[in-house]
């Protein structure tokens, strides 16, 4: 029984390479010709593996003497099938092959060991379950982390009232410039936008009750007691939040962190205290943008659509709010912004070696944040209704 | 030996702003030989390199590989000489979210098409030919150390058995035991494999171990290529300097106490 196989990709303008079986007797004649290279290797190791699938012999023997040129490649495909026609108990000879082909043949046999063995495969059931269980341990472990590192903040904190010296000025003004004053034109925008459809939205329902002018109302108090904030939090979660964690996270990568340690200094109060403070002082300013910027928009929609001059605007806005209705939105700011800024450092300080792991902990940072957000929010919310304000 | 020319330099111009890194080099890489290259900092060893497999685009001058003119190649045809050669980066540059073995099969399974089974069996036989062990083929890069991490990269370069394999800094980071250790690994592949070595190096010792030839990077061109021996004889203030100040001469020291056996030096 005789077979070939040919591989003729023409990718680097050589030629083919090619395995021709011929059977001599009782022996099997393998003969290897062309270029054996990785190119041609997929083409081969089909045919080899077919080969040995199909055919039965108790010796081999390999005529090298048509390769012209032999990779480390095809050099495995060659000596994996030695290995297996030996391992099956036949015997394999191999015969003119060119001296330094011979040795790349030495040199792979020298470089193959045994595999180790695989480890054994757990029930899926088992490993979900196992899965579950480090998740959820990991998840406790972090929020004692996380709470450990709160304290350890709120210790910096104190220490810098005690001696205001302490007090990192140039990156807290810095800081404040970063996450504070370049957030205006964005949260502004947005503000504006919110604050019109609110007022857009609303004048179209309350329009059925012949009740317009209460869309003034409605745009006044949920823009001051919850959007305006809120949305700006989740703003400053997305851009300064992920920046902390980006920043202290390649800091630590790089060592930086572990080098201001053994300079006997303090990473908490140099890297995060300021951030920290940064976000607590600019976030309220932030949200009061915030509120005025999209009582405008409100305003600009209540005047075109409503017909309702901006002056009388301005005294309807008087009557259908209080000054609590402001300072119950403006006194979840700093709150919100120590939440972020705490989950922003503290998830840049968790981070691992790799530039994936800055990766993951960005995203992480973002996503607990505005979900930590939301949730003091909802707890706000609680409270105020029972204060009844 | 045979004078087989594989990369051809002429009159390559780089220049960064104002400040030119090289005027008018000209330099002739012969198949199958290790050529050491060296030079200050800042001479512009690394940017020869990377200018050589086109990671850098010159101002001026023609570099041939293979015989062609790599920039003037159309897309399809360059990425197929490409696949020609392997490139070390100093760190290893293994991409960090795969393992030490999907590592080594990227290009393999990119360029190829391989079935996983060849691809694994590959991955392991180049995994033990750069002398890592077995258990490495699973770890991920940021568990190795980094001698470990410059053995898997030479394994990715490896992976499609390339014919020029170009080391920037082999051994820098490595103690001198990994060093000369990584030396004699990259003088046994290249004899084994039969590959050309572009190797940009500061390392003495690797210069006199592995090298057949070294040139030397000053004043914005390759101002010598020789054997050691005949840069040992050279008279320029600097390459003086640079092989016979103590490190050199400790090197070579060494070097006479304990030279590589007669096969492995060709």
């Amino acid at each position: 029984m005789t077979g070939s196989a040919v591989s003729d990709k023409n990718a680097d303008t050589q030629s083919a390479a090619r395995v021709l079986f011929d059977r001599r007797g009782d022996e099997e004649i393998i003969q290897a010709q062309g270029t054996w290279t990785v190119t041609h290797s997929v083409d081969l190791d089909a045919a080899l593996q077919l080969h040995l699938a199909r055919e039965q012999y108790r010796s081999a023997y390999f005529d090298l003497s048509g390769v012209q040129v032999l990779d480390t490649a095809g050099a495995w495909l060659l000596y994996r099938t030695i290995r297996e026609i030996e391992g099956a108990g036949g015997t394999a000879q191999i015969g003119g092959g060119k001296p330094e082909h011979l040795s790349l043949l030495e040199a792979i046999a020298a470089a193959d060991r045994p595999q180790e063995a695989p480890e054994p495969r757990v029930h899926w059931a088992v490993e979900f379950l196992s899965n579950f269980g480090r998740n959820a341990e990991e998840f406790a472990g972090s929020m004692v982390d996380a709470l450990g590192f709160c304290g350890v903040v709120l210790e910096a904190i104190g220490r810098a009232i005690l001696r205001p010296s302490r007090l990192r000025v140039t990156s807290l003004v810095y800081l404040m410039e970063q996450a504070g004053l370049n957030a205006v034109p964005i949260v502004s925008l947005m503000s504006f936008l919110i604050g019109a459809v609110l007022a857009y939205q609303g004048a179209g329902q309350l329009e059925r009750f012949g009740a317009e002018p209460f869309t003034i109302n409605l745009v006044s108090v949920s823009v001051m007691r919850e959007i305006g904030i809120l949305l700006t939090a989740i703003m400053v979660a997305g851009r300064s939040g992920s920046a902390f964690t980006a920043q202290i996270g390649s800091m630590k990568m790089r060592e930086e962190i572990d080098a201001i340690r053994t300079l006997g200094l303090d990473p908490v109060e140099i890297l995060v205290l300021p951030r920290v403070l940064a976000l607590v002082f600019t976030l309220p300013l932030l949200g009061f943008v915030s509120v005025i910027v999209g009582l405008f928009g409100g305003g600009v929609v209540t005047f075109l659509l409503l017909d309702i001059s901006p002056a009388s605007y301005v005294t309807l806005l008087r009557e259908s709010v209080d000054v609590w209705t402001f300072l119950v939105g403006i006194i979840k700011a700093p709150v919100f912004a120590f939440l972020i800024a705490l989950i922003g450092c503290f998830e840049g300080l968790r981070v691992t070696g790799t530039a994936e792991s800055v990766g993951q902990r960005t995203t992480q940072s973002v996503v607990e944040g505005i979900f930590v957000v939301i949730i003091a929010d909802a707890v706000f919310s609680i409270i105020f209704v029972e204060l009844g304000i | 030996m045979n004078r087989d020319v594989i990369i051809r330099v002429r009159g390559l111009h780089n220049q960064f702003g104002p400040q030119v890194v090289h005027h008018d080099l000209d330099l002739d890489v012969y198949r199958g030989e290790v050529i050491g290259i060296v030079g200050g900092s800042g001479t512009g060893k690394s940017v020869l390199l990377r200018s050589i497999v086109g990671l850098n685009r010159p101002r001026a001058g023609t570099i041939e590989v293979f015989g062609k003119v790599l920039s003037a190649l159309p897309l399809a045809e360059r990425r197929l000489t490409e696949r020609r050669w392997g490139v070390l980066f100093q760190d290893g540059a293994l991409f960090s979210s795969l393992t030490v073995a999907q590592n080594i099969q990227v290009p393999m399974r990119e360029h190829l098409k391989m079935p996983q089974r060849l691809m694994d069996e590959l991955a392991r036989l180049k995994i033990s030919l750069t002398g890592l062990a077995p258990n490495a083929a699973d770890k991920f890069p940021s568990e190795l150390s980094g001698g470990m991490r410059k053995r898997a990269g030479l394994a990715r370069a490896l992976a499609l058995d390339p014919e020029i394999l170009f080391l920037d800094e082999p051994t820098a980071g490595l103690d001198p035991i990994g060093a000369s250790a990584f030396d004699m690994l990259i003088r046994q592949l290249q004899q084994t494999l039969g590959l050309t070595v572009f190797l940009v190096t500061h390392d003495l010792d690797t210069l006199h171990a592995i090298c057949d030839r070294i040139a030397v990077l000053a004043e914005k061109k390759v101002l010598v290529v020789g054997t050691m021996a005949e840069l040992m004889r050279e008279t320029h203030p600097w390459i003086r300097e640079y092989f016979h100040g103590p490190r050199a001469r400790a090197a070579l020291e060494a070097q006479e106490k304990n030279p590589l056996p007669e096969h492995q030096r060709n």
